[in-house]
């Protein structure tokens, strides 16, 4: 049987307290692009190609750079995923889908198109994030906790892009 | 022990998403498409209690800040870029995991793409180093900085926002 879906509000109120346990005990606030950065950092220096070339890779003493991993947001990464896997299997809501409903809807079931679209949306969503410095993790979530003026100018143009883009594939 | 934590807290974390449905693309792609206000109702929450107990440990003198610096540049043109992509994929960097794990296949690729626009960004660094980052940068600084307010009276100011958008949102059932 299905569960029904918790109350956003009281599952984001525990997000909340989630964020200041994790700064309080492991100095950690929430982020999520970076580690995409990293991981390509690493397949390039395992298929040889050399970042020691490379500024980003190397800049403020190697952050970004493939020995940079693992790390805390790496394994909060994958943390998300397992937790969204044990959760969806726990509560009878894990199901393979291959298209969306509502990509469906409007654009048919057929996957090729749907994974063109996520991966072409995967790189600029990565490449933007990295350019704002953060995500709607690291600059939403803990940019905002902390009041930070960066998190309420990423997320206003976050949303801002992201109406566009999506007014533009489902315009009327 | 870092990484443990970083699992322990990615994994509480999950559950939170996947129980609250902030996974699916619909909802994202819902909340851009203004019909479908879960994800902000999620994520103001999250900001609101967050930032009270940062606050106030902070000014108890157990946590500190990690302030990201402010460059107008990048984050009007990186939040944009972002955005466009956001509304392509339907996933954020740190829910797409996520989605995947709930067995939505096409976050897969989405993933895959992340991994793609990181070495992209890594090449064209140098480029966007020299144009875009040193636009309008303001540094690592706070709104309660930038105004010479108080942090308790701009949470206040802004959890009063956030009250008046959820009246509002649920009053249109979205």
């Amino acid at each position: 049987m299905k569960a029904k879906a918790w109350n956003p509000y009281i599952a984001g109120s525990l997000t909340g307290v989630l964020l200041i346990l994790s700064v309080l005990v492991a100095g950690q606030y929430f982020g999520a692009s970076t580690t995409f950065a990293r991981t390509a950092a690493k397949l390039e220096a395992a298929v040889g190609v050399d970042t020691s070339r490379m500024a980003y890779f190397t800049d403020k003493g190697g952050k970004y750079g493939p020995e940079s991993l693992p790390n805390w947001q790496a394994l909060f990464v994958v943390g998300i995923a397992l937790g969204g896997l044990a959760a969806s299997l726990a509560s009878g809501t894990f199901k393979i889908q291959r298209v969306p409903p509502m990509w469906a809807a409007r654009f048919g079931d057929r996957p090729f198109w749907r994974n063109l679209t996520a991966f072409a949306g995967g790189t600029l969503l990565i490449f933007g994030a990295r350019m704002a410095g953060g995500c709607p993790s690291g600059h939403g979530l803990s940019g905002l906790a902390q009041l930070a003026v960066s998190g309420f100018v990423a997320l206003a143009f976050f949303f801002a892009g992201g109406w566009v883009s999506a007014k533009l594939l489902y315009r009327d | 022990m870092n990484l443990i934590y970083g699992l322990t807290t990615g994994i509480l974390f999950g559950i939170l998403l996947q129980r609250a449905e902030v996974l699916r693309y619909d909802r994202q792609v819902g909340a851009l498409r203004l019909m479908d206000m879960t994800i902000f109702k999620f994520m103001l929450c999250a900001i609101v209690v967050a930032t009270c107990g940062i606050y106030f440990l902070k000014s108890l003198g157990m946590v500190s800040l990690s302030l990201k610096a402010t460059s107008l540049g990048a984050q009007i043109v990186g939040g944009t870029v972002f955005g466009i992509g956001w509304g392509l994929l339907g996933y954020c960097p740190g829910t797409a995991g996520g989605a995947l794990g709930e067995g939505r296949l096409d976050a897969a690729w989405g993933l895959a793409g992340m991994v793609a626009g990181g070495a992209l960004y890594a090449a064209l660094y140098p480029l966007v180093k020299a144009t875009v980052i040193p636009i309008g940068q303001l540094g690592k600084i706070s709104l309660p900085q930038l105004t010479g307010l108080s942090p308790w009276i701009v949470i206040v100011v802004f959890a009063a926002l956030c009250l008046a958008m959820f009246r509002f949102f649920e009053s249109k059932g979205i």
